[in-house]
């Protein structure tokens, strides 16, 4: 069995995928996770995952190109500056 | 364009490979070839220390020199994973290694004559290795480049454990400093070939498909540039007349023996057949261990 070891490296940060360890049982793919990925004190803790219990999505379409929930939905340069014209608080062009 | 080519450009252009994707067959067989060969040489190079852990001076020195054993057969375990998941399974990778079908390192099949020998290894040549093994965290091949990490991380400790070996021989007395003299006699030129004959970068494939960054001569260039000085510090000298830093920074050094290279790592280096024996019987010895493991599980 293939498991998958992720690893935390300071308390409060995101788990990280590490590597993998190839072992007959839980107990075994704990023992070898230890050994490879904590022995040096360089994680504070390990998750150790089944290969198989992984489901991994890749596929994100965007048929309807919804840009109005992204940031790049808004791009407000051009609206701001002729809004500061109109209010007559836009900035001197040329020399200051 | 041809899903090859189109691949060779993502690769080329900084595209990351991960295990279940598409690759091309030419580029799955260079990085099992690639990988499996530094696997290889993690596994043979703790032959050559582990000779000299009954033999270090002291207590610590031993249980340094263990850490550095475990250390390297558990890079082996890491990268054989690799080359599993790109579908060669490790005990054809273990009976390819003794069988002599597959290689490990030039600096691996030369013997070991001193405790002077242990310091110059754990030194420069984990030198060198960590320099081409830091070319590698930028690998197409993502599993490879992230267990990478990891990897150059523990060999920053083992560079400073072979400093440490050295410094304290040559703080001592003259004959442990002609230990280290000596040993670096008789490790220079390994070190020299180390990084391989120089290649045209477009022409070896394992640049162009960007399974490692840098070429062999840019490597041993940065090896020269970085440890010679160090080399010199102490007063050592480093057998080759020839070799001198020119004005536009690179180094001159009298041309390897390539063929010596060569038929070192197609198995007929001065230790090759000793050590490959010696990885067929504890293989041997251990497979009671595997068949009762596995027997559990079952």
């Amino acid at each position: 069995m293939i498991y998958e070891v992720f690893r935390q490296e300071r308390k409060g940060q995101a788990f990280e995928h590490a590597g993998s360890v190839a072992a007959p049982d839980a107990a075994f793919a704990d023992a070898y996770a230890h050994e490879q990925y904590g022995r040096r004190g360089e994680s504070v803790a390990l998750w150790v995952v089944p290969r198989d219990a992984i489901r991994e999505i890749e596929d994100f379409p965007d048929e309807l190109g919804k840009n109005y929930h992204r940031v790049d939905g808004y791009s407000l340069k051009a609206k701001l500056k002729e809004a500061r014209e109109r209010a007559g608080t836009a900035a001197p062009s040329g020399d200051s | 364009m041809s899903r090859e080519q189109e691949f060779l450009e993502y690769v080329q252009s900084g595209g990351a490979v991960e295990v279940d994707d598409w690759m091309p067959d030419e580029y799955r067989s260079k990085l099992i070839k690639f990988i499996e060969m530094h696997a290889n040489s993690e596994l043979m190079g703790v032959l050559p220390e582990r000779e000299w852990i009954l033999r270090a001076p002291t207590l610590q020195r031993k249980l340094a020199l263990t850490a550095k054993v475990q250390d390297e057969v558990g890079h082996a375990q890491l990268i054989y994973r690799v080359v599993e998941d790109l579908g060669k399974p490790r005990a054809q990778c273990l009976a390819d290694l003794i069988s002599g079908k597959s290689k490990f390192h030039n600096v691996f099949h030369y013997p070991t004559e001193t405790w002077g020998d242990v310091g110059v290894i754990a030194w420069l040549v984990d030198a060198a290795a960590i320099i081409s093994q830091k070319a590698l965290l930028k690998c197409s091949y993502a599993p490879y480049a992230r267990i990478m990490k990891k990897i150059c991380w523990e060999e920053s400790f083992h560079i400073l454990h072979g400093r440490d070996v050295i410094l304290t021989l040559m703080l001592g007395a003259d004959g442990q400093r002609d230990l280290v003299q000596e040993a670096l006699n008789r490790w220079w030129a390994p070190l020299m070939m180390f990084h391989g004959n120089p290649i045209d970068a477009k022409d070896d494939p394992v640049v162009q498909w960007r399974i490692k960054t840098q070429g062999n001569e840019e490597a041993r260039q940065q090896f020269l540039d970085g440890y010679v000085p160090q080399i010199w510090e102490l007063g050592l000298t480093v057998p080759d007349e020839k070799l001198r830093k020119r004005d536009d920074g690179v180094w001159e050094y009298t041309e390897p023996d390539w063929n010596e290279l060569r038929s070192v790592v197609t198995g007929h280096g001065p230790r090759t057949a000793e050590r490959l024996e010696f990885r067929r019987i504890s293989r041997e010895e251990t497979a009671w261990v595997r068949h009762a493991i596995l027997a559990d599980a079952a």
